[in-house]
Formats: C-alpha cells, structure tokens, sequence
C-alpha cells in the first residue's frame, strides 16, 4: 500500500510539473519549447526515480556493515541493537 | 510545432533596387540581418566588379584607421569602449568628410613621426657625444701631458709633423656592446697589435630613435701611431657602424665642449617633450572617434561588397539581386527595402519577389541564447538537411540528463550549478570580455548548458544519496538491524537479512546504508548498469520514432513501413523485451516469500537469459528453481527473435523492391502516355537516377549498420554506469585518503592541518573530479547523442544559413 501511494505521489507530482511547469515561462515567446522541455525533465526524472525505488522495492541482498558501523548506526539512527 | 522544431522555410528572392537606393537598402538589410545573397556575378573576378572602386576606398580608410590606431596603442591612450551605440552605415557623402579628415590626420602622424625620429637621433648623437667626453675622463687622465693629437685636429698641415715627431694619435667613439670583441680583435689584426684600445660600457640602454628599442653601447678610444693606421681604423670603424665623435685631448676643452653638449641636449630634450605632448593630443582627439569611424568603414565595405554580388539590368535601370530569406522574415526584408528607398527619397519602390527553385535551401533555426548552445552541438555533427527534424530540441534535456547519469553527485552539481548561475546572472557584464581566451568563451558559451547539467547532476545525485561520496538520511533508512549486541561483537562483518532487515522501501533515492555497506559496489552496480540500459533502449526508441516525423514530413510513406516498423521491431523485441525482463525481474523475486522459485537464490540473471534467447540454448536452473520468470516466457521468446530476424530481410529488401517496382510503374506510365509528375513520386525521393545496383549496396549497408549498432550502441550505454561508478569510487578515495586523513587529526596541530588538507581536498575536487571528470562526462554524452541517437534519424546534409549581417562581421572581425 505504502508502495502504491508513494508511485502515485511521485507520479502525480512530475506530472504537475509537465503540466503546469511551462506556466512559470508562459510569457516567453519560445512557447513550445518550454513545454517541451517541461515534458521531457518531467519524464527523464520520474523514470530516474522510479527505477531507484523499484530497485530496492524486492532487495535480493542486504547490506554488508561492519561491527564499527552497526554500533554507530545503532546509535545515531535510533535503533538500538538488541540485548544477548 | 514550434521554432527549434525544424529549420525554418526559406524563400529564394529576387530583389530590384534602383541604383541611388542600392546602398541605403543594402545597410537596412544589413542592420536586420535576415538575408543571404548568392552570388550572381561568379564568372566576374573580383577587380571587375562594379563598385571595385569603393571597396578599394574603404579598404584604403580602414589601412589609415589600422595605422591611426596602432600609434594610439604605442602612446597607450584607451580607445573608448562602443558596445552600446554602434553606429549605422555611413552616407557615401558623409565618408567624403571622414576621409579627408582621416587623411589629414594621418599625415600629421607621419609628419609627427619624421620629425621626432630626426630629433631623437640628433639626441642620440649628442647622447653618445656626452658620453664618449665623460667616460674618456678616465682614459686621459694620467696621459693628459702628452698632449695628444685628437683626431679632430689631426688636420692636413699638422700630418708631417705628426709623423715626424712619432707622436700618438686617437680616435674615440661609440659602438654596439655585441660587436666590441669583433671590432677590437679586427683593430689588432689590421696594425699587427699596433693599437691600444681602451673602453668602458656604458650602463643606461640608450634608445633607438626609429624603433625606440633600447641598445647597449661602449664607449671605446683607440690609440696609434702614424696616419696610415689612423686612416684604416677609420674605415674598420664604419664598418662596425661605429660612431666616432671629436673629442679634445686637453682637459679644458672638453669641459667646456660637455657643458656645451648638455645644453644643447636641454634645449633638445625641450623640443621634444613638446612634439611628444602635441602629438598626443592630436591622438586622444582622434581616439575619442576612431572606434566608430572604424565600425562605419566596416559597414560600407560590408555593403559595397555585397553590392559587388548584384547583378545590373540589361538598361541599367536598377541592380537585381538574389538572395535566401526565412519566409517569416520577408516582411521585414520589404520594410527594410523601402526605409531604403525612403531615405534617399527615391520615388520608384524597390520590390521583391519570391521565385520557385529545385534547389535545396540553407537550414536556419532560429536560435535563443538559452538554445544556441545546444544548436551548436548538433551542428559541430553537421547541419540539420532543410526541414528535417532538429534534435537540438530534445537535447535541450537529454543533454543535461544523460550527462548527471554519470556526474551524479549533489556537492559537484551545485558547483557546476555555482559557476553556471553566477555566468547566466551576470551575463550582460560578462559578455564585454573581449580577451578572456579561448576557453572562457566556451565556458561562456556554453554557460546554459553547465547550468541545466548541474541541475541534473544534482538531482541524479539525490538520487544516488551521493554528496562528496557521503549520504544523507533524509527520510530515516529503512535497514534496520535484527542481531543482538553479542552477535555484533563478536562477528567483525554481518549482512543484513534482506527478509528481516528491510521494513518498507526507502522513499526517495538510494538507502543511505548503501553508502556504509562493503558490498555497495555490488549492489549499485546492478542498479546502474541496468539503468543504463532502461535509458539507453528509450533513447534509442525515441530516436528511430524521430525518423517517422521526417519520413511523414518527406512524404515518404512508404518508408514507415519498409524502415521504421522492422527497425523499431527489430529494437522492442530484443532490447525493449530485455528492459521489460528487467522491471519483471525488479517485481517478481523477493526476499519474504517463502514460494521457493521466487527467492533470490532463483533470480536468474538477465543478461544471461539474453544470451541464451538469442542463442536458443538453455541453462540448468538451480534445485528447485525455474529457468525462466513466467510460464510461457520461452516460446514468447522464440517467437520474438524470429520475428526479429524476419526484420532483417524486411529492411534489406523492401526498399529496393519497392524503388524498382515504382520505376517500372513510372515506366509503364510514360509509355502510355502520362506525364507523371516526377519529384513527387513517393519513395522514389532522392533515388531517381541511382542504378539498381547502388541501391542494393547501400541498403545492405544501412540494414548491416543498423542490426549491428543496435546491439553495439545498447552496449555503449552501459558507458552511464562505468563512468558514474567511476566518479563515485574517485569522489570517495579522495574522501578516504585526502580529507578524512584530517578529519582524524587533533589538537592545534590537527587544526592546522586540517586546514591545510581541506584546502588539498578542495582542489582535487575542483580540477579532477568536476573539471576533468566534467569534461569526460560532457564528451561521453556528447558521443551518445551524436553516435547513438542521432545515428537513428539524422542525416545532417544541410548548409548553414549564413545572413549577411553587421553584427555578426563585426563579431567575427574582434573574434580575429
């Protein structure tokens, strides 16, 4: 679920960028330009994005960290390791 | 569409000008600089045109302005900066004025020049004299009771008894420091070790009166004996170009000669200072006007030049001209033509008219500041053929991104994004810099598209959670640690359990855990490389659906079928089936299920199920494990690469076929009595009369080209991922071996040092991995839109459009 709704966020919100980008420009007289390059970043950044979050959507491995690193973690993130 | 689209639609002209309006028209034109004229009098040599004369004149106002200006360089008077206010084209009656005042001007000058070169070799002179009398204090001092014979007074009566008496003679003089030890060891030669020479360099250069050059000089006196030598040290002298001054032997007298010497050299130096200060005044006056008058000469010979490509009607009634205009300019080109004829009063209108033509016009986008950059790109590959599509346009974007891919980095990008706000803010002030070289001009130039790349490269670098090779944890990593404190202390290295570990998927970016992880690497690797080929394929796609706008555009329908769609197909079933198996795979395998095929373990590796498509072998999965991702995946599989080599004849074939099959259609036509219209024959475009057997061959060409580089251009997107891990693993060993070594020191000293290697740190980041890495990124991406995505629509064939305009001869003329 939490999925879903964070795809549909970042899908709204580079769509409302395509869209409605181009209005901060519109007195420009190089009109369709604008709206092209709106619609291509909007596309190339969400594509960007999208295939990060996918890749770590289903992680097929985990991180490897050493002893040091999952103290300091532990303690500066706010997960405290387990006691035993 | 809009105006970066395409190449704008040029019209070919024909102008006709009544000859006393010619030259306004022309400077109109050349003011709006929306026109190109061709040449209508080729066979004319250039000393045979018309208005031969006139360029000649300019040519000869521009020689005077050049000499003018060259001795206001020597007096280092600052010509005033004329930016703002270019002024227009001179009246050719106007120039009558400016001539004769350039003239006037300009022998003045030389006049000036003579006459100073006059007087300062006469102060050399005296110069050298005053110095040969001081230095020779030296020399006679103790001889000073022989009483020599100088050489002044060695007259004719005096010879005889000069001789008789064996008494010695001199001469003294002046000569270059360089010749002393030629002339000297000439001097022994000549008197057989005869002649005693004495001399003393002199320490102040003194200068030469032409040039203004300093030279070394040295005082010498010689001694001898008898007036034979004497004769033949004279001569020895001249050739050394040795001054010789006169010079009394007697102490007295050449006091008195010295004090002479020196007011006369005052009365000398006086004179001087005051032709020196007229001359520069004559100069900051003509200064104050010489820039403009220097732009008006440009212009008029501009405009005779272009009057020279004119050719004149059979009744010498007016000049026709022909000339490429944008279809969207001619009505400023007819207002530009009557302002002319206006300003002269001419009661007869000049007029334009447009003429059919075959040929092939120049291409011309209309460029913006923010889009010449990139139009400079593609044009640097070739210019667009007329009316294809231009790829500025998406470039524009692509550009920048495909650049951040491998840049990805949010500190280097905001240095990039620095230095291109910081050019694009101020570029009114920054565009006066006339001299910054070479490379700032194409910093400058190019000040848009640094600015979107560090835009990019900062959002990629978000996305790669990669500042100076440090992450942030802006939205709380989503690794969390299950084992116990004995666990940890008691294993050096733990791998997180991808099934335990991981709550929810990190919601922006790259988990910040990566960056600390010893098996990043492997991890982004996967990641990038398979981004690179996400990216790569569309690119790619996007590029072969760019030939369909120009094939409709052509209207050459037939090619979307014999071209584009095995072209596309040949790509989509084979790379955009492999993207696809890259998402499934991204969704289909996961760690928590405890369906055993769909387990990590089962994951099979995309490129090797490739492979194994392409090849129609198989691979035996692991126990318990299936070989492929969905049910029916290898008949799908089959059915795709067969298809796709069905592609390959298609594109070989269809065309030629289908060229031949229209030209015996024309054939059958004509024989029967059509007149079919043959330009507009469909396919046929371009081939009309290429034999059957070219054809062949350059289609084989094409289809050979084209299967091959879709394999070998997917791979050389994979150049996205090797050179963005190789900025990331270079941003982080500078991290480790530079900064961090700091980092760890402590006390004062610690401070001091930290100080300095933060300063260390700073540079390499600057000149290694933004300048040079920078620079890699730009070609590499450079080479992607050139090779691999303009490859698929491009054909590049066009000439530029080249308006005659003042502005861009005037930019060219400083750009020399």
């Amino acid at each position: 679920m939490e999925v879903l709704l964070t795809i549909i966020f970042f899908t709204i919100f580079w769509a409302v960028v395509a869209k409605y980008g181009p209005i901060l420009f519109t007195k420009q007289p190089h009109d369709d330009l604008v709206r092209c390059i709106f619609l291509l970043t909007a596309v190339v950044c969400w594509l960007f994005w999208l295939c990060c979050y996918l890749a770590q959507l289903n992680p097929l491995l985990g991180p490897k960290l050493n002893g040091n690193t999952i103290r300091i973690i532990a303690s500066s993130w706010g997960n405290p390791i387990k006691e035993g | 569409m809009g105006d970066m689209f395409r190449s704008e639609e040029m019209a070919l002209c024909q102008m006709f000008i009544q000859p006393e309006a010619a030259y306004t028209s022309v400077s109109e034109l050349g003011e709006t600089g929306c026109v190109q004229f061709r040449d209508l009098n080729v066979n004319v040599n250039a000393f045979q045109r018309k208005f031969v004369t006139e360029v000649r004149r300019c040519d000869e106002l521009e020689r005077k302005i050049r000499y003018i200006e060259t001795e206001i360089k020597k007096d280092g008077i600052v010509l005033p900066d004329i930016q703002d206010d270019i002024p227009r084209a001179p009246n050719p009656r106007e120039i009558i004025d400016l001539e004769a005042h350039l003239e006037k001007t300009e022998s003045e000058m030389i006049e000036l020049a003579q006459n100073e070169v006059n007087m300062k070799s006469n102060y050399l002179e005296l110069t050298e004299l005053r110095k040969v009398l001081e230095n020779t204090q030296g020399f006679f001092s103790d001889q000073e009771v022989l009483n020599l014979d100088s050489s002044n007074r060695a007259g004719g009566d005096n010879d005889a008894a000069a001789q008789h008496r064996g008494r010695l003679g001199f001469v003294a003089g002046v000569i270059n420091r360089e010749r002393v030890f030629a002339f000297e060891r000439m001097l022994w030669r000549i008197s057989r070790g005869n002649v005693f020479l004495k001399r003393s360099d002199l320490d102040e250069p003194l200068n030469d009166p032409a040039t203004g050059h300093p030279i070394y000089k040295t005082v010498f006196v010689a001694f001898f004996q008898g007036e034979q030598l004497k004769n033949r040290i004279k001569k020895v002298c001249t050739g050394f170009h040795a001054s010789l001054y006169p010079c009394p032997s007697s102490h007295n007298e050449r006091e008195e000669m010295v004090r002479n010497v020196r007011t006369r050299l005052e009365d000398l130096k006086l004179v001087l200072s005051q032709t020196e200060d007229h001359r520069s005044r004559v100069l900051a006056t003509v200064s104050k006007n010489l820039p403009s008058w220097s732009i008006m000469v440009k212009k008029m010979k501009a405009i005779y030049h272009t009057l020279n490509l004119f050719n004149m009607d059979v009744t010498k009634k007016c000049l026709i001209g022909e000339c490429w205009v944008p279809t969207n300019d001619l009505p400023v080109v007819q207002k530009a033509l009557s302002d002319g004829s206006a300003a002269v009063g001419s009661t007869i209108p000049s007029f334009l008219n447009v003429i059919d033509t075959n040929e092939q016009p120049p291409t011309f986008n209309r460029t913006n500041k923010f889009t010449r950059g990139f139009q400079n790109l593609i044009d640097a590959y070739g210019v667009a053929s007329y009316r294809e599509c231009n790829p500025a346009l998406y470039t524009c974007i692509t550009f920048p991104f495909l650049f951040a891919v491998m840049f990805g980095d949010l500190g280097h990008g905001l240095i990039l994004v620095l230095f291109g706000a910081w050019m694009v803010l101020c570029e009114r002030k920054l565009a006066r810099i006339r001299n910054g070289g070479e490379i700032w001009n194409i910093f400058f130039g190019g000040r848009y598209i640094i600015l979107l790349m560090g835009l990019f490269a900062m959002y990629t670098g978000l996305v790669y959670n990669d500042v100076f090779s440090k992450s942030m944890n802006l939205f709380g990593s989503r690794w969390f640690n299950n084992y116990n404190t004995s666990t940890v202390l008691t294993n050096p290295n733990l791998q997180l359990p991808p099934n335990s570990s991981a709550v929810g998927v990190y919601p922006f970016g790259m988990d910040p855990v990566w960056q600390l992880a010893d098996n990043k690497i492997i991890f982004l690797n996967s990641f990038k490389m398979k981004l690179s080929i996400i990216f790569g394929v569309l690119h790619m796609v996007f590029g072969v659906c760019m030939s369909v706008v120009n094939f409709t555009h052509f209207k050459r329908y037939a090619s979307i079928f014999l071209e584009f769609v095995p072209q596309i197909l040949f790509l989509l079933l084979l790379f955009g089936y492999m993207v696809f198996m890259m998402f499934f795979k991204w969704f289909s395998y996961n760690a928590r299920t405890s369906f055993q095929p769909e387990t990590p373990g089962c994951a099979p590796s995309v490129l090797i199920m490739f492979i194994n498509m392409m090849l129609f072998k198989n691979t035996e999965p692991p126990k318990g494990c299936n070989e492929f991702m969905f049910e029916s995946q290898p008949q799908l599989q089959k059915a795709f690469v067969l298809i796709a080599l069905c592609c390959i004849p298609w594109m070989l074939l269809g065309k030629p076929l289908y060229i031949k099959f229209t030209r015996k259609n024309k054939a059958h036509a004509n024989h029967n009595g059509f007149s079919g219209n043959e330009e507009n024959a469909g396919g046929a475009h371009g081939h009309d009369d290429e034999p059957m057997s070219e054809i062949y061959i350059h289609q084989a060409i094409h289809t050979i080209e084209y299967v091959l580089s879709t394999i070998s251009h997917t791979a050389s997107y994979l150049r996205l991922w090797a050179l963005s891990l190789a900025h990331a693993q270079l941003s982080e060993v500078l991290w480790q071996m530079v900064l961090s070594l700091g980092l760890k020191m402590s006390g004062v000293g610690g401070a001091i040092g930290l100080f300095i290697i933060f300063g260390a740190w700073c540079l390499f980041t600057l000149a290694i991995l933004v300048l040079m890495e920078g620079l890699s990124a730009f070609l590499h991406t450079l080479r992607l839109h050139w090779v691999e995505f303009m490859s698929k629509f491009y054909e590049g064939m066009g000439y530029a459009f080249q308006p005659f305009s003042f502005k861009a001869i005037l930019d060219g003329e400083e750009e020399e």
